[in-house]
């Protein structure tokens, strides 16, 4: 059964389109069918992150309006023939994506893949809530920063009642994935510690990504760092949380002190 | 000063902790629908206990934590000492 997936955050610039391509190349490492979906119309980033920018004919406005079937759109993956992209305009306006497009948009995709990842925009307006509409899974990207948690609360609420599913009186499966942490700076004291966000958001910890250079090299050359280098922390942390998602145990032989052993809440 | 503001600098995230827990608590009242919970709560109680004895509004604090599955309310009321109301002459 495909599951729709929503990268969310309500902040900008926390990872969500980094986080989007990690975990869809991870997933389809893992042998799912996943295609990775931009809502960011007019402001697109997810292919220039999977290194498909020059391959971009159509887009998700023109099959949304039927100017372009759904097959002429997709974008497969030069490295991972299980892994597709469907771009989101440049150029068009938001207004053009209407709620009974991305429906059956949607509908459509459910049919040919295991994972229909979405990559929401910035904000709490309509691209964000269209973008979370269809969702069974969120996973919510939150930095250790007081913005990005006040933020990510907020989306939770929106997770908790704009959705297809809460308007059902069903749930959306919420993740919480900790982005840019630091553990030596969190252990200082500096910064919030993943203790912290889990108790103050109180959703299940899907992952801790590790502020890293690994991140950004990778979308520097247009791969995820799954696929980029996926012997790196960053690359084995986002492989961990796909696992995850994919329902498999996984336990992390982190390097840890007394201290972390003693106080460390496990990834549900 | 220099050692207290290095001190500060080291501990800066327990108050990032503490400011989120009161604006999100704060937030969630009034995103949810429900009008300000605690600002009713803390009238509400306010009113129960002027019936009984005198206490100034800002002695009266309530606060409350949402976990996963319990939420706790904390209410904290000052009352005046003894010393402070005036005693009947001998």
């Amino acid at each position: 059964m495909a599951k729709v997936l929503v990268v969310t955050s309500g902040k900008g610039g926390v990872g969500k389109t980094t986080s989007t391509a990690a975990l869809g190349a991870a997933l389809a490492q893992c042998g799912q069918n996943v295609v990775v979906v931009d809502f960011d119309v007019g402001l697109r980033n997810l292919d220039l992150v999977m290194g498909a920018e020059r391959r971009v004919v159509f887009d998700l406005i023109n099959v949304v309006q039927g100017d372009a079937k759904l097959s002429q759109a997709l974008i497969r993956d030069k490295r991972l023939d299980k892994l597709s992209l469907l771009p989101a305009s440049q150029t068009r306006d938001k207004d053009n994506l209407t709620d009974e497009g991305i429906a059956r948009v949607i509908s459509e995709l459910r049919e040919r893949f295991d994972w229909i990842i979405c990559d929401s925009p910035a904000g709490i307006e309509r691209g964000a809530t269209l973008a979370m509409r269809h969702a069974d899974v969120a996973v919510v990207v939150t930095n250790p920063e007081v913005s990005s948690v006040r933020d990510s609360d907020r989306i939770i609420g929106l997770l908790d009642s704009k959705t297809e599913k809460a308007e059902k009186g069903e749930r959306v499966e919420k993740h919480l994935l900790l982005t840019r942490y630091d553990p030596v700076r969190a252990e200082r004291g500096e910064m919030l510690k993943k203790e912290d966000v889990l108790e103050i958001l109180s959703i299940p910890l899907l992952g801790i990504i590790p502020e890293s250079a690994e991140v950004v090299r990778a979308s520097n050359v247009g791969a995820p760092v799954t696929l980029n280098n996926p012997n790196s922390a960053a690359g084995r942390a986002y492989l961990d949380a796909a696992r995850r998602l994919n329902g498999d145990a996984v336990v992390t032989p982190e390097k840890r002190g007394l201290f972390s052993k003693l106080f460390t809440r496990r990834a549900a | 000063m220099s050692f207290f503001n290095f001190l500060n600098r080291r501990t800066s995230a327990p108050v990032a902790r503490e400011r989120l827990q009161i604006l999100l608590a704060h937030e969630r009242g009034i995103v949810g629908g429900q009008p300000d919970l605690v600002a009713t709560l803390r009238e509400e109680i306010l009113a129960v206990i002027a019936k009984h004895m005198a206490v100034e509004r800002d002695n009266v604090q309530v606060k409350m934590d949402r976990g996963a599955s319990v939420s706790t309310l904390e209410v904290d009321i000052e009352i005046p000492t003894p010393d402070s109301v005036v005693r009947p002459a001998a």
